[in-house]
């Protein structure tokens, strides 16, 4: 195996053209970006909405559940069937997968906000959209960017998978590798599905880094560290 | 700007009755203690002020006009709020969180920054803590820091609920000392919370005992609350040491300081004494005693003293002069001046005698 994956790898055929390393790459960052957006567009509001008001949280947890417990491959069978365009189901599929983490995220990062801070933001005469964008977002942001971390994973990983219907990106060296016996072709194409989920998962650290307000994680570094970061008491 | 309940009553929908018809006058520039075992209404009754609970009936007035008409969030930034845990906003510096109503108000952030600085220094922060986090504080500093964020609208009314309950017996004594330092100056309507019987009496004007249902028990002045106790359930709640407590109202005058003999920490004591000797520092602060008959090789160490007792301050009530006698291992309570310079000793027995000659009694009949 690690011999033809050598060969496959230093065959310079495979790094051009439509088929080639960087045009697959790039389409299957295209599917996750896409999806992601969407996902986040509709699990984003949801999820804030449920956190802010406490409204409906049984409802979300319920369904949030229910779709995690969806076998990947066959929802997306099921739908390129219902549909029979490969890119309208697998995008619908991956949209569907990628709701529950986030929404999970943004929820039980409002949710956690100290009801502390929130009566006090509210005694002090926030109103409910003051409230949730100037106190509840940016306290809940490491939690909502860890859903959207873990969304990011899935739809790496389930964008590969989609390949099986028809779809673009590095999925197809898995599915079309293995249908030539080409196990050069399955194996790169199984490496470089994981290298791109590890890159974009270093670049959301990134981003997770500088969104994150320094208060909030000086406050989690000092939680995890048992006790606040000072203990002295300075008396005038 | 007084606030004034008018049979105001909060019951759930599950029947709970918070708040049972309280009338009630909390006077304009005065400390009202609202006081209670938990179950009271006293929270409640608190929330009710800014509209973060809404009564089920009643009306509570501010500055004798109806809450109702006002706007609640325009109404809050009227008032200071002030809660256990402070509240503070973890991701905001503490100048960004002292600044939060005035910004809220409209004001320009440069002077919006100002008015946070100049506040850390009302309530006796260093201005250089400004620029830290929330979580970067002592639980003293953040709730020095929740007080200095209710004052920073000006707001006339001040509403605390239980903040100073979460930290330790030490911290909280100077966070009261505090408070009456800044209200001595500032002169605002506050109400506070709190199920400390110390605490209310130490800091309030009026003292308002709630029992468990929302029902206000007693409302006077806390020395009247201690001496004539409408029922039991006072009685109770002020609680077996409320003859001791009394004497938080009665002045020492009469009590006569006797000198004593010192002795310098630093100074080679070369006699030896029979007698109790005050080791004072070169400040002429007390440090501890020389008990009598000891002997120390070379200089006096502040390891050769026996610790001292609790200090009391000349023009403090009696109790403590009373306190420093009982608690100090020579039986002499040491008295100390403004400048914290030892000027002399006072007896229990003495401070006996004074409050049996004093024409109040002793509270309690």
């Amino acid at each position: 195996m690690i011999p033809e994956l050598v060969d496959w790898v230093s065959d310079p055929a495979n790094w051009q053209g439509t088929d080639g390393v960087p045009a697959r790459v790039l389409q299957h960052a295209g599917y996750v970006a896409l999806a992601l957006l969407i996902a986040a567009a509709i699990a984003v509001p949801l999820g804030l909405f449920v956190g802010h008001t406490r409204r409906g949280a049984v409802v979300l947890v319920g369904s949030g559940n229910a779709i995690r417990a969806l076998p990947t491959l066959g929802l997306v069978t099921f739908l390129f069937l219902l549909f029979t365009d490969s890119f309208v189901a697998a995008l619908i599929g991956l949209v569907v997968l990628g709701v529950p983490p986030i929404l999970a995220g943004t929820y039980a990062g409002i949710q956690a906000v100290d009801h502390d801070v929130v009566d006090a933001a509210e005694g002090m005469g926030m109103r409910g959209g003051q409230r949730l964008w100037r106190i509840e977002v940016p306290i809940a942001l490491p939690l909502i960017l860890g859903g959207v971390r873990n969304a990011v994973l899935q739809l790496v990983a389930t964008a590969a998978v989609a390949a099986y219907v028809g779809l673009g990106g590095l999925g197809r060296y898995l599915f079309d590798g293995l249908a030539n016996f080409d196990y050069g072709e399955v194996t790169a194409g199984a490496i470089l599905t994981a290298l791109l989920a590890v890159i974009l998962d270093l670049v959301i650290a990134a981003v997770q880094r500088a969104l994150v307000p320094k208060g909030v994680r000086i406050a989690t570094a000092g939680r995890r560290a048992a006790g606040p970061a000072a203990t002295e008491e300075v008396v005038a | 700007m007084g606030i004034e309940f008018r049979g105001v009553t909060k019951k759930y929908p599950d029947g709970t009755v918070a708040v049972d018809d309280l009338s009630l006058t909390v006077e304009d520039g005065t400390i009202t203690v609202l006081v209670g075992p938990s179950g009271c209404g006293k929270t409640t009754s608190l929330r009710m002020i800014n509209r973060m609970i809404e009564p089920t009936a009643g009306t509570v007035l501010l500055d004798g006009q109806d809450i109702r008409e006002s706007d609640p969030a325009v109404l809050r930034r009227g008032i200071g709020y002030v809660i256990q845990h402070a509240g503070l906003f973890p991701h905001r510096t503490v100048l960004g969180n002292v600044a939060t109503v005035p910004l809220l108000s409209g004001w320009d952030r440069r002077k919006a920054r100002q008015r946070a600085a100049e506040l850390l220094e009302t309530v006796g922060l260093p201005a250089e803590l400004g620029r830290r986090y929330p979580a970067q504080l002592s639980g003293g500093q953040q709730q020095r820091v929740g007080v200095a964020r209710a004052l920073a609208a000006d707001a006339p009314v001040l509403l605390m609920d239980e903040p100073f309950s979460a930290v330790d017996p030490v911290v909280r004594q100077g966070l009261q000392d505090e408070l009456l330092r800044l209200q001595a100056r500032l002169g605002k309507t506050i109400v506070f919370v709190t199920h400390d019987i110390d605490e209310a009496i130490r800091l309030g004007d009026k003292v308002a005992v709630l029992r468990v249902g929302g029902r206000l028990a007693q409302y006077g002045t806390p020395a009247d609350v201690l001496r004539h106790p409408v029922d039991d359930f006072v009685a109770g709640f002020v609680g077996k040491d409320r003859g001791y407590r009394g004497l938080s109202f009665l002045s020492a005058e009469g009590v006569r300081v006797e000198d004593v003999p010192t002795i310098r920490v630093g100074s080679a004591p070369d006699v030896v004494e029979p007698h109790w000797r005050l080791a004072v520092n070169d400040e002429g602060e007390p440090r501890g005693w020389l008990p009598p008959d000891s002997t120390v090789d070379g200089e006096l160490a502040e390891s050769d003293l026996v610790a001292g007792g609790s200090l009391y301050r000349q023009g403090d009530p009696i109790r403590g002069a009373l306190d420093a006698a009982l608690s100090s291992p020579a039986g002499l309570g040491v008295v100390v001046d403004e400048g914290g310079k030892a000027i002399g000793v006072v007896t229990a027995h003495q401070v006996l005698d004074v409050i049996e000659g004093h024409p109040e009694g002793v509270g309690g009949a």
